[in-house]
């Protein structure tokens, strides 16, 4: 680990004045004077310890006030800081009552340890967890290298790996509260230093490694997460989610599954189904919302939803199984529905 | 050598229970009846440092803090094979806060030439090259990476299979000898054959060589059951790391060191200095765990000796959890063709076993005796290989090669007790002789509800259940090389010493145990003071050795202090010292019951301020099986197994271990439900979790930390019930051995037999996973 110098964020402009970096752009070519943001900081230090990341100065973001309110309104929806804690929207009965899917997302994120010191806005903004990409000895594709050693047919480990959309790098993103934030079709509030702030779609938000192979998310330096907004669910609004994981106390997802429906009785008006861990980022499955839409949520249909879904599925050397894992817990979300 | 006769307590109770006579050295103690009528003995006795390790306050080697203390750091190779053709320090030498930096040279050899390496060769990534001491750790570890290696890189291999074929990258190019057994206790033989990277096989163990005639045993088979299984890499990752603090002054050195031998660790940086044992002392007060990986000073304690020497300071040099995954002991894979046949009526005519493991650039990777010896079949041979690869050494590790070995075995038997249209459980009792493992199949059974189980497949529904058993046995190891020191104070106060550490299992505790049980004491009364080589040597704690080795001198010489302490009580009561007893704390007369005094009053009677008797281990009555210290008798068990497949997701869950275990005369039933809890969870680890994760295309592990790395945490850990039960043999004067080993052998062949229970499909290989249970199942190709 390096030295580098602190500076303590008091206000939104104050932060995005002292940053000149992000995480990804240093991953993939680091510069002399980096300033980076750190708010729960549990994976920029983890980049700092292994000594891939060697910031001259980070800016605590983490105590920047009026960033750690959760707001939900019954018409406008739900409003939550990006300083707010894993821990704090798991246990808040709101998000329970109205966005289950988030509420299971979060509770099955880490440990609760991790989710005292996690922040949403972190967590999505994470970078993934492919084994090669956080080691310092495989220079890969995402830092800059000239390959995907994961891919490769003989040696590649890639068990953990995608599925879909895998063709550039085959990596799987690492939040699976993202899988959740998509399925509610939620949108990330960004401000940046001039003061504007956008809001942009969660399904945008994220940047397939074909598109930029630096980047998991849009965000520059100079901007900043201040808010995650999710639309107000109606009285029909239902959602599930579940996670795979090798070990249930802690892990990182091997598929995970949110669905969003608007039902009439026991069928499927309109749906949105989001799989993590499938690809390099939270994959929207159009496939398995056509083949559920207006159809009975039952086994059947459940099914072929989920068939649909993997139609695309191009499993690396050691992942095939998740193709059935994921059929498995597609079906069996939709199914949680109803 | 003057000896008695006496009548010891013989086998179960509840099952076989009576009597053996056995001839004693006269000055041993009078024997100790069973459990029942002790104590402290066998009782739930809370251990006597609980409170400082849950409060915090036990020290550990990583907490010692000492006045101008440095920390090291070490420097290790990042490359797989290469000789090192320069180091550059410069950088690292001019870094403020560092100290010394010591780089390891190859030593020419006397009348050799200077080698043209400096340096040795790398054979594998995390290989120790050096180390830095500095003022902090930061320091430190900003000190080595600024250190520059330049690497003239080789070809390498780190996959066993493609190590052992004819143009695989050579390891080593000079022979190397292969050890016995599986790596555990044996003599060391040269068994190169130089082939490429395969060395061996080793066909014998102290049991013996092969058996009969394979051929023949075959020919007379009925049913032949015939396979090949295959285990990974499992690495120890002990909670504590290891390491050492060294501070060496004009007068001698002190090492506090994280391990399982201190006396081992005393005699190697004695003769790695040139110094002599009485000037080097190794002390462990607290063991954060070690499960077979911390008998020596690797190459930590001597790094942090040259370091000490080069800055006249103490140096701190731990290790992180990277470098114990790569560099500090791993428990070899294995690959094991096994064929075993049975007539009809289930009677064994051949077991035939063939196995390659890799240890990486060490040896010791066998599949141990449990093919040889738990089942006796008049046809046995064994031809146990090892694979060298580019990849850490691998260590001792809780039994062995005999948990890779139980793994192909106990799943052997299992199908060969389905082809021979037996329960698995009868058919155990038809082929396996032992009385202890009998009564533990009973009692297990019983309590298991083994009755409750179906044929395999037939569960109903996507997630099913499947039972399953495994069974094992285990040596009793004695290490005669053990010794204890019992001082009874004057004016009270009763202290143990011994060099014998407490790996964590609760020596301490026990040894109090015995000395209180002896002097009618409470176990608070007495202080135990080990882990320390300026005490009496007492054995490492390896093997499953140490009850069975420390228990009965400290007895004895317990014994022998309270004679003399007797004696000094009968002298004033005008009687003699064999009408004497003493229990709650009272020295009393068998028969005139006026006669009393306190244990304290007693000790006011001693004309110096103590009485210190030492006592080493003696043979075990009636002799061993092997002179240097293998006992008759075993340590058999037997675990039930009860998992929840889904065979939608392939996940596996270990719903339920029920372990039945023997251990001889049981000294501490808490702290052997203690040991057997941990051996069973480690068994479900390597089940379905833990598995070192090698690129082959660089040679790197990738999952070196704890995250990806899995141990289970709380909720993969089943509901475990453990039987204890009591076994007499009236070997020794506390008839008591060890548990560590035994509860870790059988349990992963319990779940892969649980597991095709559940299914209807065998698994050969672990870790169990997702992947393997959908391949099974015929979901994936």
């Amino acid at each position: 680990m390096n030295k580098f110098s602190w500076y303590e964020a008091k206000s939104v402009e104050d932060a995005l004045e002292q940053v000149n970096s992000t995480v990804s752009d240093e991953l993939y070519q680091s510069s002399e004077n980096a300033t980076i943001f750190k708010s729960g900081g549990v994976d920029v230090f983890d980049w700092v310890k292994e000594g891939l990341l060697k910031p001259q100065m980070i800016v605590n973001i983490r105590n920047i006030p009026g960033l750690d309110k959760i707001s939900y309104d019954p018409k406008k929806g739900l409003r939550i800081g990006s300083n707010v804690t894993l821990a704090e929207i798991g246990s808040d009965p709101e998000i329970k009552n109205q966005y289950l899917a988030l509420h299971q997302a979060v509770n099955h994120a880490a440990t609760p340890q991790l989710r005292n010191v996690s922040t949403l806005g972190g967590n999505i903004a994470q970078r993934n967890r492919c084994w090669y990409f956080r080691s310092a000895d495989h220079n890969c594709y995402r830092k800059g290298g000239d390959r995907c050693f994961a891919r490769h047919s003989k040696t590649g480990e890639n068990e953990n790996h995608a599925i879909l959309d895998n063709g550039s790098c085959v990596s799987v993103h690492a939040s699976s509260i993202a899988t959740a934030l998509m399925a509610f079709n939620a949108n990330v509030v960004i401000v940046n230093a001039e003061g504007k702030q956008k809001t942009v779609p969660m399904d945008d938000f994220f940047v397939s490694a074909g598109e930029d192979m630096a980047m998991e998310n849009i965000l520059q330096a100079k901007e900043i997460i201040t808010e995650i907004v999710l639309p107000p669910p109606s009285k029909n609004t239902k959602s599930s989610y579940i996670k795979q994981v090798a070990r249930e106390s802690y892990d990182w997802s091997l598929a995970d599954v949110a669905v969003v429906m608007e039902v009439s009785g026991n069928t499927c008006k309109s749906a949105s189904i989001v799989l993590g861990a499938a690809a390099p980022v939270p994959y929207r499955s159009v496939e398995a919302q056509q083949a559920i839409e207006n159809k009975t949520i039952n086994s059947e249909n459940a099914t072929a939803a989920a068939k649909a879904a993997m139609a695309k599925a191009r499993p690396l050397s050691k992942n095939d199984y998740k193709v059935p894992l994921f059929v498995s817990t597609i079906t069996q979300t939709i199914l949680d529905i109803s | 050598m003057d000896t008695r006769k006496e009548k010891f307590p013989y086998g179960i109770p509840g099952h076989n229970l009576g009597e053996v006579e056995r001839e004693i050295p006269v000055e041993e103690p009078p024997v100790w009846p069973i459990n029942d009528k002790l104590k402290v003995i066998g009782k739930r006795v809370a251990r006597i440092d609980a409170l400082e390790k849950v409060t915090g306050k036990a020290i550990y080697t990583s907490d010692i803090k000492l006045p101008g203390m440095l920390y090291a750091k070490m420097l290790r190779s990042n490359v797989p094979h290469a000789t090192i053709s320069s180091i550059d320090i410069s950088k690292a030498k001019s870094l403020p806060g560092v100290h010394a930096i010591h780089l390891i040279e190859n030593t020419p050899k006397e009348g050799e030439e200077n080698s043209s390496n400096k340096y040795p060769m790398v054979k594998y990534v995390g290989q120790p090259l050096g180390g830095v001491a500095a003022e902090s750790l930061e320091i430190a570890k900003d000190a080595i990476s600024l250190i520059t290696v330049n690497y003239e890189e080789k070809p390498f291999v780190v996959d066993m299979e493609r190590a052992m074929e004819i143009n695989a990258p050579i390891v080593f190019d000079t022979p190397i000898t292969q050890r016995q057994d599986g790596g555990d206790v044996g003599e060391t033989h040269d068994g190169s054959k130089g082939e490429g990277n395969v060395r061996g096989p080793s066909t014998s163990s102290f049991f013996g060589g092969p058996r009969g005639n394979l051929e023949e045993g075959f020919n007379e088979a009925d049913v032949i059951v015939e396979r090949t299984y295959r285990t990974q890499v499992h690495t120890h990752m002990p909670l504590e790391t290891h390491g050492v603090v060294v501070d060496w002054n004009a007068d001698a050195m002190t090492v506090y060191a994280s391990t399982q031998n201190t006396a081992a660790v005393r005699n190697e940086m004695a003769s790695i200095f040139n110094l002599p044992k009485s000037k080097v002392r190794v002390i462990c007060d607290f063991m954060g765990g070690g499960f077979g990986a911390k008998h020596s000073a690797g190459s930590f304690g001597p790094m942090a000796g040259n370091l000490a020497k080069k800055t006249g300071r103490p140096v701190w040099l731990m290790l992180d959890r990277q470098e114990e995954h790569l560099a500090e002991g791993n428990r070899p894979n294995s690959m094991q063709y096994l064929k075993i046949g049975a007539k009809k009526d289930g009677t064994l005519t051949g077991i035939q076993q063939r196995s390659h493991g890799t240890a990486g650039v060490g040896l010791g990777a066998g599949v141990g005796r449990i093919a040889q010896i738990l089942y006796p079949c008049p046809n046995f041979a064994t031809e146990q290989y090892d694979v060298l690869t580019n990849a850490g050494p691998g260590a001792a590790w809780r039994a062995p090669g005999n948990v890779q070995g139980a793994f192909g075995l106990e799943q052997a038997i299992d199908e060969m007790a389905e082809k021979l249209n037996v329960d698995p459980l009868s058919y155990r009792d038809r082929i396996d002789p032992s009385e202890v493992r009998k009564v533990e199949r009973q009692r297990g059974a019983e309590l298991f509800g083994w009755s409750r189980r179906q044929a395999p497949g037939s569960s109903k529904g996507l997630v099913k259940k499947g039972l399953g058993v495994g069974q094992s046995t285990w040596p009793r190891f004695v290490t005669l090389d053990s010794s204890v020191e019992v001082k009874i104070h004057k004016g009270g106060g009763v202290e143990i010493r011994s060099s014998v550490q407490d790996i964590g299992t609760g020596t301490k505790t026990i040894l109090a145990q015995v000395v209180a049980e002896e002097l009618g004491l409470q176990v608070n009364d007495i202080k135990v003071n080990i882990g320390d080589t300026f005490f009496p040597v007492g054995p490492g704690s390896g093997g499953s050795v140490v009850t069975g080795s420390i228990t009965p001198p400290t007895r004895n010489a317990t014994f022998e202090a309270k004679t003399v302490l007797l004696k000094l009580v009968a002298k004033k009561w005008e009687t003699d010292s064999s009408e004497l007893f003493m229990a709650d704390g009272q020295v009393s007369h068998k028969t005139n019951a006026s006669l009393k005094m306190s244990f304290k009053e007693a000790t006011q009677l001693m004309r110096t301020s103590q009485i210190s008797k030492i006592a080493s281990r003696s043979d075990d009555y009636g002799g061993f099986q092997q002179p240097w210290g293998l006992a008759y008798g075993d340590l058999g068990s037997v675990q039930f197994a009860e998992v929840s497949v889904n065979t939608d997701t392939g996940f596996v869950k270990v719903d339920r271990i029920v372990a039945a275990h023997s251990c001889g005369r049981p000294l501490n039933i808490g702290q052997l439900e203690s040991q057997i809890n941990g051996g069973v969870i480690q068994g479900v680890s390597y089940a379905l979790y833990e598995n070192r994760v090698m690129d082959i295309g660089t040679g790197h592990m990738m999952n070196a930390n704890v995250h990806q790395y899995k141990v289970p945490l709380s909720m993969e850990i089943p509901e475990i019930e453990t039987i204890i039960v009591e076994e007499y043999s009236g070997r020794s004067s506390t008839d008591a051995y060890g548990i560590g080993e035994p509860a870790n052998i059988a349990t992963a062949a319990a779940i892969a037999n649980a597991v095709y229970n559940a299914i209807g499909v065998r698994l050969y290989e672990i870790p169990i996973t997702p992947s393997s249970i959908l391949k099974a199942l015929g979901k994936v190709s």
